[in-house]
Protein backbone atom coordinates (compact mmCIF):
# COMPACT_ATOMS: atom_id res chain seq x y z
CA UNK A 1 0.00 0.00 0.00
CA UNK A 2 1.27 3.64 -0.80
CA UNK A 3 1.67 6.08 2.16
CA UNK A 4 -0.87 7.99 2.98
CA UNK A 5 0.82 11.31 2.34
CA UNK A 6 4.13 11.44 -0.21
CA UNK A 7 5.02 15.18 -0.53
CA UNK A 8 8.48 15.58 -2.72
CA UNK A 9 10.57 18.96 -3.65
CA UNK A 10 7.22 20.95 -3.06
CA UNK A 11 8.12 24.62 -3.74
CA UNK A 12 6.09 27.67 -3.18
CA UNK A 13 7.17 30.88 -4.51
CA UNK A 14 4.76 33.85 -4.37
CA UNK A 15 4.47 36.63 -7.48
CA UNK A 16 5.33 39.23 -4.89
CA UNK A 17 9.33 37.47 -4.64
CA UNK A 18 8.02 35.40 -1.10
CA UNK A 19 9.03 32.20 -0.22
CA UNK A 20 6.56 30.29 1.56
CA UNK A 21 7.89 26.44 0.59
CA UNK A 22 11.94 25.84 -0.44
CA UNK A 23 11.80 22.27 -1.43
CA UNK A 24 9.62 20.09 1.47
CA UNK A 25 10.14 16.44 1.33
CA UNK A 26 7.85 14.53 3.70
CA UNK A 27 6.38 11.37 4.54
CA UNK A 28 3.50 9.97 6.33
CA UNK A 29 2.42 6.88 7.48
CA UNK A 30 -1.15 5.47 7.46
CA UNK A 31 -2.71 5.26 10.31
CA UNK A 32 -0.48 8.04 12.67
CA UNK A 33 -0.84 11.22 14.33
CA UNK A 34 2.09 13.52 12.92
CA UNK A 35 2.53 16.63 14.30
CA UNK A 36 4.04 19.57 12.12
CA UNK A 37 5.59 22.17 14.20
CA UNK A 38 7.16 25.96 13.20
CA UNK A 39 7.07 29.16 14.08
CA UNK A 40 4.74 31.60 12.57
CA UNK A 41 5.27 31.96 8.89
CA UNK A 42 7.53 28.91 8.83
CA UNK A 43 5.00 27.15 5.87
CA UNK A 44 2.75 25.03 7.48
CA UNK A 45 -0.66 26.56 6.30
CA UNK A 46 1.22 26.78 3.35
CA UNK A 47 2.01 23.19 3.25
CA UNK A 48 -1.23 21.96 4.22
CA UNK A 49 -2.82 24.24 1.60
CA UNK A 50 -1.02 22.99 -0.95
CA UNK A 51 -2.26 19.38 -0.09
CA UNK A 52 -5.62 19.79 0.22
CA UNK A 53 -5.76 22.07 -3.23
CA UNK A 54 -6.39 25.78 -2.00
CA UNK A 55 -2.97 26.94 -2.81
CA UNK A 56 -0.75 26.06 -6.22
CA UNK A 57 2.32 24.67 -5.61
CA UNK A 58 5.02 26.18 -7.64
CA UNK A 59 6.71 23.00 -8.33
CA UNK A 60 6.55 19.28 -6.76
CA UNK A 61 5.32 16.33 -6.45
CA UNK A 62 2.15 15.54 -3.89
CA UNK A 63 0.37 11.61 -3.71
CA UNK A 64 -2.48 11.23 -1.50
CA UNK A 65 -3.30 7.57 -1.11
CA UNK A 66 -0.94 6.72 -3.89
CA UNK A 67 -3.03 9.58 -6.35
CA UNK A 68 -1.34 12.92 -7.26
CA UNK A 69 -2.93 16.03 -6.29
CA UNK A 70 -3.04 17.43 -9.41
CA UNK A 71 -3.51 14.78 -12.48
CA UNK A 72 -6.00 12.50 -9.87
CA UNK A 73 -7.35 15.44 -8.07
CA UNK A 74 -10.38 13.78 -7.31
CA UNK A 75 -9.47 10.45 -5.86
CA UNK A 76 -6.96 12.65 -3.81
CA UNK A 77 -9.51 15.25 -1.98
CA UNK A 78 -12.23 12.83 -1.80
CA UNK A 79 -9.38 11.43 0.69
CA UNK A 80 -9.20 14.67 2.05
CA UNK A 81 -10.44 16.35 5.44
CA UNK A 82 -9.34 19.76 6.08
CA UNK A 83 -10.25 21.84 9.26
CA UNK A 84 -8.68 25.10 8.66
CA UNK A 85 -7.33 27.49 11.88
CA UNK A 86 -9.87 29.90 10.74
CA UNK A 87 -13.52 29.75 11.32
CA UNK A 88 -15.11 30.00 7.88
CA UNK A 89 -19.09 28.66 7.46
CA UNK A 90 -22.33 30.03 5.63
CA UNK A 91 -23.21 31.88 8.60
CA UNK A 92 -26.95 32.07 7.72
CA UNK A 93 -27.12 28.11 7.39
CA UNK A 94 -28.31 25.55 10.30
CA UNK A 95 -25.72 23.26 11.55
CA UNK A 96 -27.71 20.19 10.30
CA UNK A 97 -27.64 21.59 6.41
CA UNK A 98 -23.87 23.09 6.50
CA UNK A 99 -23.36 19.01 7.11
CA UNK A 100 -24.92 17.85 5.03
CA UNK A 101 -23.70 20.41 2.24
CA UNK A 102 -20.12 19.46 3.31
CA UNK A 103 -20.75 15.69 2.67
CA UNK A 104 -22.49 16.07 -0.69
CA UNK A 105 -19.91 18.72 -2.13
CA UNK A 106 -17.43 15.44 -1.42
CA UNK A 107 -19.47 13.49 -3.27
CA UNK A 108 -20.57 11.33 -0.80
CA UNK A 109 -24.19 9.72 -1.11
CA UNK A 110 -26.45 11.09 1.85
CA UNK A 111 -26.09 9.26 5.24
CA UNK A 112 -28.24 10.91 8.08
CA UNK A 113 -27.28 8.31 10.40
CA UNK A 114 -23.82 8.98 10.31
CA UNK A 115 -24.16 12.39 10.32
CA UNK A 116 -26.15 12.17 13.74
CA UNK A 117 -23.11 10.12 15.10
CA UNK A 118 -20.85 13.08 14.35
CA UNK A 119 -22.65 15.59 16.01
CA UNK A 120 -23.76 13.76 18.38
CA UNK A 121 -19.92 12.80 18.97
CA UNK A 122 -19.25 16.70 18.84
CA UNK A 123 -21.87 17.60 21.31
CA UNK A 124 -23.64 19.70 18.43
CA UNK A 125 -26.61 17.36 17.85
CA UNK A 126 -29.06 19.75 20.62
CA UNK A 127 -27.83 22.53 18.07
CA UNK A 128 -28.62 20.71 14.70
CA UNK A 129 -31.44 23.01 13.75
CA UNK A 130 -29.34 26.19 14.90
CA UNK A 131 -28.04 28.67 12.59
CA UNK A 132 -24.39 29.52 12.77
CA UNK A 133 -24.47 33.09 13.65
CA UNK A 134 -26.32 31.75 16.94
CA UNK A 135 -23.42 29.85 17.86
CA UNK A 136 -20.43 30.65 20.25
CA UNK A 137 -16.79 30.47 19.13
CA UNK A 138 -15.94 27.05 20.65
CA UNK A 139 -19.06 25.43 18.92
CA UNK A 140 -18.61 26.89 15.39
CA UNK A 141 -15.14 25.27 15.31
CA UNK A 142 -17.00 22.21 16.44
CA UNK A 143 -19.40 22.53 13.04
CA UNK A 144 -15.87 22.86 11.08
CA UNK A 145 -14.64 19.81 12.74
CA UNK A 146 -18.04 18.22 11.85
CA UNK A 147 -17.85 19.51 8.77
CA UNK A 148 -14.17 17.95 7.95
CA UNK A 149 -15.17 14.39 8.84
CA UNK A 150 -18.65 14.51 6.98
CA UNK A 151 -17.22 12.50 4.14
CA UNK A 152 -15.50 10.12 6.54
CA UNK A 153 -12.12 11.27 5.18
CA UNK A 154 -8.91 8.56 5.33
CA UNK A 155 -6.22 11.67 6.13
CA UNK A 156 -7.17 14.42 8.35
CA UNK A 157 -5.44 17.95 8.44
CA UNK A 158 -5.96 19.90 11.45
CA UNK A 159 -4.52 23.15 11.22
CA UNK A 160 -3.73 25.35 14.92
CA UNK A 161 -7.01 23.40 15.92
CA UNK A 162 -6.54 24.11 19.53
CA UNK A 163 -5.75 27.60 19.42
CA UNK A 164 -7.78 30.28 21.43
CA UNK A 165 -10.28 27.02 22.38
CA UNK A 166 -11.20 26.58 25.78
CA UNK A 167 -10.13 23.54 27.95
CA UNK A 168 -13.81 21.40 27.45
CA UNK A 169 -12.84 21.89 23.65
CA UNK A 170 -9.41 21.02 23.58
CA UNK A 171 -10.39 17.53 25.50
CA UNK A 172 -12.88 16.53 23.41
CA UNK A 173 -11.26 17.26 20.09
CA UNK A 174 -7.92 15.59 21.80
CA UNK A 175 -10.93 12.68 22.14
CA UNK A 176 -12.14 12.99 18.96
CA UNK A 177 -8.65 12.49 17.74
CA UNK A 178 -7.64 9.22 19.39
CA UNK A 179 -10.91 7.69 18.59
CA UNK A 180 -10.40 8.42 14.79
CA UNK A 181 -6.74 7.40 14.71
CA UNK A 182 -8.25 3.90 16.71
CA UNK A 183 -10.63 3.70 13.18
CA UNK A 184 -7.77 4.40 10.90
CA UNK A 185 -7.73 7.99 10.18
CA UNK A 186 -3.95 9.76 10.05
CA UNK A 187 -3.93 13.16 11.63
CA UNK A 188 -1.71 15.66 10.61
CA UNK A 189 -2.09 18.81 12.91
CA UNK A 190 0.05 21.88 13.33
CA UNK A 191 0.26 23.42 16.84
CA UNK A 192 1.49 26.01 18.99
CA UNK A 193 0.96 24.00 22.15
CA UNK A 194 4.00 22.13 22.23
CA UNK A 195 3.22 19.32 25.14
CA UNK A 196 0.30 18.33 22.74
CA UNK A 197 2.36 17.19 19.82
CA UNK A 198 4.48 15.65 22.82
CA UNK A 199 1.52 14.15 24.23
CA UNK A 200 -0.47 13.20 21.19
CA UNK A 201 1.89 12.93 18.26
CA UNK A 202 3.53 9.71 17.27
CA UNK A 203 5.96 11.36 14.99
CA UNK A 204 6.93 15.14 14.71
CA UNK A 205 8.53 17.06 12.04
CA UNK A 206 9.52 20.68 12.54
CA UNK A 207 9.40 23.13 9.53
CA UNK A 208 11.38 26.58 9.72
CA UNK A 209 11.57 29.28 6.67
CA UNK A 210 9.91 26.54 4.32
CA UNK A 211 11.64 23.38 5.34
CA UNK A 212 11.61 20.58 7.10
CA UNK A 213 14.63 20.26 9.64
CA UNK A 214 13.92 16.79 11.12
CA UNK A 215 11.17 14.15 11.22
CA UNK A 216 11.35 12.00 14.29
CA UNK A 217 9.05 9.85 16.45
CA UNK A 218 8.13 11.71 19.27
CA UNK A 219 10.13 9.70 21.46
CA UNK A 220 12.89 9.04 20.04
CA UNK A 221 13.18 13.06 19.43
CA UNK A 222 13.00 13.04 23.24
CA UNK A 223 15.61 10.53 23.79
CA UNK A 224 18.13 11.92 21.36
CA UNK A 225 17.73 15.37 21.96
CA UNK A 226 16.74 15.09 25.74
CA UNK A 227 18.98 16.96 28.26
CA UNK A 228 17.96 16.58 31.81
CA UNK A 229 18.54 19.46 34.23
CA UNK A 230 19.42 18.96 38.10
CA UNK A 231 19.07 22.39 39.77
CA UNK A 232 20.21 23.16 43.33
CA UNK A 233 19.10 25.28 45.43
CA UNK A 234 21.89 26.72 47.79
CA UNK A 235 21.57 27.98 51.70
CA UNK A 236 24.21 30.62 50.99
CA UNK A 237 24.05 32.49 47.43
CA UNK A 238 27.84 32.48 46.30
CA UNK A 239 29.53 35.19 43.31
CA UNK A 240 31.24 32.71 41.25
CA UNK A 241 31.94 28.55 40.80
CA UNK A 242 34.45 27.55 42.73
CA UNK A 243 37.33 26.55 40.51
CA UNK A 244 37.15 22.95 41.92
CA UNK A 245 33.59 22.13 40.38
CA UNK A 246 35.41 23.03 36.84
CA UNK A 247 34.68 19.40 35.87
CA UNK A 248 30.91 20.01 35.91
CA UNK A 249 29.10 22.42 33.39
CA UNK A 250 27.27 24.54 35.66
CA UNK A 251 26.03 27.96 36.02
CA UNK A 252 24.55 30.24 38.47
CA UNK A 253 21.35 31.07 38.75
CA UNK A 254 19.10 33.75 40.95
CA UNK A 255 22.13 36.08 41.64
CA UNK A 256 23.93 33.34 42.98
CA UNK A 257 21.35 31.06 44.88
CA UNK A 258 21.02 28.62 42.77
CA UNK A 259 23.52 26.31 40.54
CA UNK A 260 22.11 24.85 37.36
CA UNK A 261 23.46 21.65 36.19
CA UNK A 262 22.71 20.39 32.70
CA UNK A 263 23.35 16.84 31.83
CA UNK A 264 22.86 13.76 28.96
CA UNK A 265 19.68 11.84 29.96
CA UNK A 266 21.48 8.61 28.20
CA UNK A 267 25.09 9.10 28.61
CA UNK A 268 26.54 6.35 30.73
CA UNK A 269 26.74 7.89 34.43
CA UNK A 270 25.21 11.21 35.10
CA UNK A 271 28.38 12.87 37.04
CA UNK A 272 25.52 13.50 39.62
CA UNK A 273 26.88 11.54 42.86
CA UNK A 274 30.30 12.69 42.45
CA UNK A 275 28.94 16.22 42.29
CA UNK A 276 26.91 16.03 45.38
CA UNK A 277 30.49 14.26 47.05
CA UNK A 278 32.27 17.57 46.04
CA UNK A 279 30.17 19.89 47.29
CA UNK A 280 30.00 18.31 50.28
CA UNK A 281 33.86 17.86 50.89
CA UNK A 282 33.69 21.90 49.53
CA UNK A 283 31.21 22.55 52.36
CA UNK A 284 28.49 24.12 50.34
CA UNK A 285 25.11 23.13 51.41
CA UNK A 286 21.81 23.34 49.48
CA UNK A 287 18.17 23.16 50.49
CA UNK A 288 16.75 21.73 48.06
CA UNK A 289 17.28 20.15 44.74
CA UNK A 290 15.15 19.23 41.55
CA UNK A 291 15.46 17.42 38.43
CA UNK A 292 13.93 18.36 35.01
CA UNK A 293 13.77 16.70 31.50
CA UNK A 294 14.22 19.50 28.26
CA UNK A 295 10.52 19.40 26.93
CA UNK A 296 10.01 19.36 23.02
CA UNK A 297 9.87 22.94 23.15
CA UNK A 298 13.29 23.66 24.36
CA UNK A 299 14.56 21.20 21.49
CA UNK A 300 12.49 23.34 18.73
CA UNK A 301 13.86 26.23 20.45
CA UNK A 302 17.16 25.04 19.92
CA UNK A 303 16.37 23.52 16.41
CA UNK A 304 15.16 26.78 15.14
CA UNK A 305 17.63 28.74 16.56
CA UNK A 306 20.12 26.81 14.73
CA UNK A 307 18.55 26.90 11.25
CA UNK B 1 -13.75 6.64 -8.77
CA UNK B 2 -16.69 9.30 -9.51
CA UNK B 3 -16.37 10.74 -12.79
CA UNK B 4 -18.84 13.88 -12.29
CA UNK B 5 -19.22 14.59 -8.86
CA UNK B 6 -23.24 15.02 -9.42
CA UNK B 7 -23.98 15.11 -5.79
CA UNK B 8 -21.20 18.19 -5.20
CA UNK B 9 -22.58 19.82 -7.95
CA UNK B 10 -26.47 19.35 -6.19
CA UNK B 11 -24.94 20.31 -3.25
CA UNK B 12 -24.40 23.93 -4.49
CA UNK B 13 -27.47 24.18 -5.98
CA UNK B 14 -29.53 23.35 -3.43
CA UNK B 15 -27.56 25.04 -1.18
CA UNK B 16 -27.96 28.53 -3.68
CA UNK B 17 -31.22 27.98 -4.29
CA UNK B 18 -32.24 27.54 -0.52
CA UNK B 19 -30.51 31.12 -0.08
CA UNK B 20 -32.80 32.54 -2.64
CA UNK B 21 -35.75 30.56 -1.00
CA UNK B 22 -35.13 32.20 2.51
CA UNK B 23 -35.74 35.67 0.51
CA UNK B 24 -38.49 34.57 -1.40
CA UNK B 25 -41.07 36.97 -1.10
CA UNK B 26 -38.55 39.92 -1.21
CA UNK B 27 -37.47 37.85 -4.66
CA UNK B 28 -40.95 37.45 -6.23
CA UNK B 29 -42.17 41.16 -4.40
CA UNK B 30 -39.27 43.16 -6.19
CA UNK B 31 -39.72 42.31 -9.98
CA UNK B 32 -43.88 42.24 -9.71
CA UNK B 33 -43.47 45.83 -7.68
CA UNK B 34 -40.60 47.31 -10.38
CA UNK B 35 -43.18 45.81 -12.87
CA UNK B 36 -46.38 47.36 -12.10
CA UNK B 37 -44.52 50.76 -11.63
CA UNK B 38 -42.94 50.65 -15.07
CA UNK B 39 -46.44 49.98 -16.58
CA UNK B 40 -48.08 52.67 -14.58
CA UNK B 41 -45.28 55.17 -15.54
CA UNK B 42 -44.33 54.06 -18.99
CA UNK B 43 -47.48 52.19 -20.06
CA UNK B 44 -50.23 54.09 -18.76
CA UNK B 45 -48.87 58.00 -18.81
CA UNK B 46 -46.76 57.88 -21.40
CA UNK B 47 -47.62 55.30 -23.60
CA UNK B 48 -51.33 56.94 -23.82
CA UNK B 49 -49.94 59.26 -25.79
CA UNK B 50 -47.43 57.39 -27.81
CA UNK B 51 -48.40 55.73 -31.44
CA UNK B 52 -47.71 52.55 -31.75
CA UNK B 53 -44.18 51.24 -32.35
CA UNK B 54 -43.81 49.05 -35.02
CA UNK B 55 -47.37 48.13 -35.27
CA UNK B 56 -47.11 46.68 -31.59
CA UNK B 57 -49.04 49.22 -28.99
CA UNK B 58 -46.72 50.72 -26.75
CA UNK B 59 -47.66 48.61 -23.48
CA UNK B 60 -46.76 45.62 -24.94
CA UNK B 61 -44.04 46.92 -27.18
CA UNK B 62 -41.78 47.28 -23.51
CA UNK B 63 -42.63 43.88 -22.04
CA UNK B 64 -39.23 42.45 -23.88
CA UNK B 65 -37.45 44.96 -23.05
CA UNK B 66 -38.60 45.39 -19.45
CA UNK B 67 -37.66 41.80 -18.63
CA UNK B 68 -34.46 41.67 -19.99
CA UNK B 69 -33.38 44.98 -18.46
CA UNK B 70 -34.72 42.68 -14.68
CA UNK B 71 -32.36 39.47 -16.41
CA UNK B 72 -29.21 40.71 -16.65
CA UNK B 73 -29.07 43.03 -13.83
CA UNK B 74 -30.34 39.50 -11.73
CA UNK B 75 -28.16 37.60 -13.33
CA UNK B 76 -25.15 39.57 -12.87
CA UNK B 77 -25.65 40.45 -9.58
CA UNK B 78 -27.00 37.05 -8.37
CA UNK B 79 -24.16 34.80 -9.96
CA UNK B 80 -21.34 37.74 -8.68
CA UNK B 81 -22.59 37.46 -4.81
CA UNK B 82 -22.58 33.80 -5.11
CA UNK B 83 -19.17 33.30 -5.94
CA UNK B 84 -17.76 36.76 -3.88
CA UNK B 85 -19.75 36.07 -0.60
CA UNK B 86 -17.64 33.07 -0.12
CA UNK B 87 -14.31 34.56 -1.38
CA UNK B 88 -15.17 37.27 0.93
CA UNK B 89 -16.14 35.36 4.17
CA UNK B 90 -13.72 32.43 3.35
CA UNK B 91 -16.30 29.86 3.12
CA UNK B 92 -14.63 29.43 -0.43
CA UNK B 93 -11.84 26.98 0.71
CA UNK B 94 -14.36 24.18 0.69
CA UNK B 95 -15.19 24.67 -2.58
CA UNK B 96 -11.58 24.80 -3.68
CA UNK B 97 -10.62 21.80 -1.96
CA UNK B 98 -13.61 19.85 -2.80
CA UNK B 99 -13.12 16.96 -5.00
CA UNK B 100 -15.04 19.45 -7.93
CA UNK B 101 -13.72 20.23 -11.22
CA UNK B 102 -14.16 24.34 -12.25
CA UNK B 103 -16.36 22.76 -14.94
CA UNK B 104 -18.48 21.01 -12.15
CA UNK B 105 -18.42 24.42 -9.85
CA UNK B 106 -19.14 27.02 -12.77
CA UNK B 107 -22.78 24.88 -13.42
CA UNK B 108 -23.52 24.60 -9.93
CA UNK B 109 -23.38 28.28 -9.24
CA UNK B 110 -24.37 29.77 -12.74
CA UNK B 111 -27.17 27.02 -12.86
CA UNK B 112 -28.34 28.41 -9.99
CA UNK B 113 -28.10 32.00 -10.70
CA UNK B 114 -29.58 31.48 -14.31
CA UNK B 115 -32.53 29.37 -12.41
CA UNK B 116 -33.91 32.34 -10.75
CA UNK B 117 -33.50 34.53 -13.31
CA UNK B 118 -35.28 32.75 -15.40
CA UNK B 119 -38.36 32.53 -12.73
CA UNK B 120 -38.27 36.33 -12.51
CA UNK B 121 -38.28 36.65 -16.16
CA UNK B 122 -41.57 34.49 -16.24
CA UNK B 123 -42.82 36.42 -13.19
CA UNK B 124 -42.78 39.49 -15.21
CA UNK B 125 -44.05 38.25 -17.84
CA UNK B 126 -47.02 36.84 -15.54
CA UNK B 127 -47.48 40.30 -14.11
CA UNK B 128 -47.56 42.04 -17.76
CA UNK B 129 -49.86 40.01 -18.97
CA UNK B 130 -52.65 41.67 -16.11
CA UNK B 131 -51.62 45.36 -17.74
CA UNK B 132 -51.59 44.43 -21.10
CA UNK B 133 -52.16 42.01 -23.86
CA UNK B 134 -48.82 40.27 -24.42
CA UNK B 135 -48.20 37.84 -27.79
CA UNK B 136 -45.85 35.34 -28.36
CA UNK B 137 -45.26 34.60 -31.90
CA UNK B 138 -42.38 32.26 -31.21
CA UNK B 139 -42.63 30.28 -28.08
CA UNK B 140 -39.41 28.36 -28.71
CA UNK B 141 -37.39 31.08 -29.35
CA UNK B 142 -38.62 33.35 -26.65
CA UNK B 143 -37.62 30.62 -24.19
CA UNK B 144 -34.55 30.08 -26.04
CA UNK B 145 -33.10 33.69 -25.77
CA UNK B 146 -35.02 33.47 -22.02
CA UNK B 147 -32.34 30.58 -21.06
CA UNK B 148 -29.42 31.85 -23.16
CA UNK B 149 -29.26 35.25 -21.84
CA UNK B 150 -30.22 33.93 -18.29
CA UNK B 151 -27.14 31.37 -18.73
CA UNK B 152 -24.70 34.19 -20.70
CA UNK B 153 -25.12 37.04 -18.28
CA UNK B 154 -24.47 34.75 -14.80
CA UNK B 155 -21.59 33.56 -16.33
CA UNK B 156 -20.71 37.31 -16.76
CA UNK B 157 -22.09 37.81 -13.29
CA UNK B 158 -19.43 35.34 -11.97
CA UNK B 159 -16.90 36.59 -13.55
CA UNK B 160 -17.06 39.45 -12.25
CA UNK B 161 -17.59 37.85 -8.51
CA UNK B 162 -13.80 36.24 -8.84
CA UNK B 163 -12.90 39.37 -10.50
CA UNK B 164 -13.87 41.69 -7.87
CA UNK B 165 -11.73 42.87 -4.60
CA UNK B 166 -14.54 44.53 -2.63
CA UNK B 167 -17.97 45.54 -2.48
CA UNK B 168 -17.36 48.66 -4.55
CA UNK B 169 -16.06 46.72 -7.78
CA UNK B 170 -18.49 44.68 -7.30
CA UNK B 171 -21.56 46.55 -7.85
CA UNK B 172 -19.61 48.98 -10.24
CA UNK B 173 -19.92 47.01 -13.48
CA UNK B 174 -23.75 46.41 -13.07
CA UNK B 175 -24.42 50.39 -11.83
CA UNK B 176 -22.01 52.00 -14.38
CA UNK B 177 -22.26 49.29 -17.22
CA UNK B 178 -25.12 47.26 -17.57
CA UNK B 179 -27.66 49.84 -16.27
CA UNK B 180 -26.81 52.27 -18.78
CA UNK B 181 -26.67 49.79 -21.64
CA UNK B 182 -29.79 48.85 -21.23
CA UNK B 183 -31.33 51.96 -20.65
CA UNK B 184 -29.52 52.86 -24.25
CA UNK B 185 -30.34 49.44 -25.80
CA UNK B 186 -33.84 50.42 -26.76
CA UNK B 187 -35.98 48.10 -24.26
CA UNK B 188 -38.39 51.26 -23.90
CA UNK B 189 -38.17 52.62 -27.50
CA UNK B 190 -36.82 51.07 -31.09
CA UNK B 191 -33.44 52.17 -31.99
CA UNK B 192 -35.47 53.36 -35.67
CA UNK B 193 -36.48 56.33 -33.02
CA UNK B 194 -33.49 57.68 -32.63
CA UNK B 195 -32.00 60.97 -34.50
CA UNK B 196 -28.23 59.61 -36.70
CA UNK B 197 -25.40 59.44 -35.21
CA UNK B 198 -27.46 57.69 -32.32
CA UNK B 199 -29.11 55.27 -34.15
CA UNK B 200 -25.65 53.91 -35.47
CA UNK B 201 -24.19 54.34 -32.45
CA UNK B 202 -26.51 52.13 -30.63
CA UNK B 203 -25.84 49.73 -33.50
CA UNK B 204 -22.48 49.03 -30.97
CA UNK B 205 -24.18 48.34 -27.71
CA UNK B 206 -24.47 44.88 -27.05
CA UNK B 207 -28.23 44.65 -25.20
CA UNK B 208 -29.19 46.21 -28.58
CA UNK B 209 -29.20 42.65 -29.60
CA UNK B 210 -30.40 41.25 -26.94
CA UNK B 211 -33.48 42.64 -26.88
CA UNK B 212 -34.30 42.93 -30.27
CA UNK B 213 -33.85 39.31 -30.48
CA UNK B 214 -35.72 38.88 -27.98
CA UNK B 215 -38.81 41.30 -28.88
CA UNK B 216 -38.46 39.76 -32.07
CA UNK B 217 -39.63 36.73 -30.70
CA UNK B 218 -43.03 37.77 -28.98
CA UNK B 219 -43.61 39.97 -31.68
CA UNK B 220 -41.68 39.12 -34.72
CA UNK B 221 -40.32 42.96 -34.94
CA UNK B 222 -36.70 43.14 -33.81
CA UNK B 223 -33.94 46.33 -35.01
CA UNK B 224 -31.38 43.94 -36.04
CA UNK B 225 -31.73 40.76 -37.46
CA UNK B 226 -32.48 37.76 -35.55
CA UNK B 227 -29.44 35.52 -36.66
CA UNK B 228 -27.15 38.87 -35.76
CA UNK B 229 -29.19 38.58 -32.21
CA UNK B 230 -27.93 34.87 -31.90
CA UNK B 231 -24.29 35.27 -33.27
CA UNK B 232 -24.04 38.30 -30.75
CA UNK B 233 -25.34 35.79 -27.44
CA UNK B 234 -23.48 32.81 -28.60
CA UNK B 235 -20.28 35.09 -29.15
CA UNK B 236 -20.94 36.48 -25.82
CA UNK B 237 -21.08 33.19 -24.11
CA UNK B 238 -18.15 31.66 -25.42
CA UNK B 239 -16.22 34.77 -24.56
CA UNK B 240 -17.64 34.06 -21.14
CA UNK B 241 -16.62 30.48 -20.65
CA UNK B 242 -12.91 31.21 -22.06
CA UNK B 243 -12.01 33.78 -19.44
CA UNK B 244 -13.59 31.58 -16.98
CA UNK B 245 -11.71 28.32 -17.95
CA UNK B 246 -8.72 31.52 -18.07
CA UNK B 247 -9.62 32.18 -14.30
CA UNK B 248 -9.68 28.53 -13.62
CA UNK B 249 -7.01 27.28 -14.74
CA UNK B 250 -4.60 30.30 -13.70
CA UNK B 251 -6.49 29.86 -9.94
CA UNK B 252 -7.22 34.25 -10.96
CA UNK B 253 -7.89 35.91 -7.40
CA UNK B 254 -9.33 32.22 -6.28
CA UNK B 255 -6.05 30.41 -5.26
CA UNK B 256 -2.65 31.96 -4.21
Amino acid sequence: MPSILSISGVEKHYNSGLSALGGVDLEVERGEIFALLGPNGAGKTTLISIVCGTVTMTSGTVLVDGHDIVKDFRAARATIGLVPQEIAIDIFATVWNTVRFSRGLFGRAPDPAYIEQLLRDLSLWEKRDSKIIELSGGMKRRVMIAKALSHEPDLLFLDEPTAGVDVNLRRDMWALVRKLRDKGVTIVLTTHYIEEAEEMADRVGVIDKGRILLVEDTAALMEKLGKRRLKLVLQHAMATIPAELADWPLELQAGGSQLLYTFDANAEGTGIPALLRRLGELGIDFKDLDTERSSLEDIFISLVERS
Amino acid sequence: MLRINRSGIWAIYRTEMQRTLRTVWQSIATPVITTALYFIVFGGAIGSRMQQVGGVDYGAFIVPGLMMLTILTQSISNASIGIYFPKFTGTIFEILSAPLSAFEAVLAYVGAAATKSVAIGLIILLTATFFVKVEILHPFWMVAFLLITSIAFSLFGFIIGIWAKNFEQLAMVPSLVVTPLTFLGGAFYSIDMLPEPWRTVSLFNPVVYLVSGFRWSFYGVGDVSVAASLGFMTGFMALCLALLWWMFRTGYRLKP
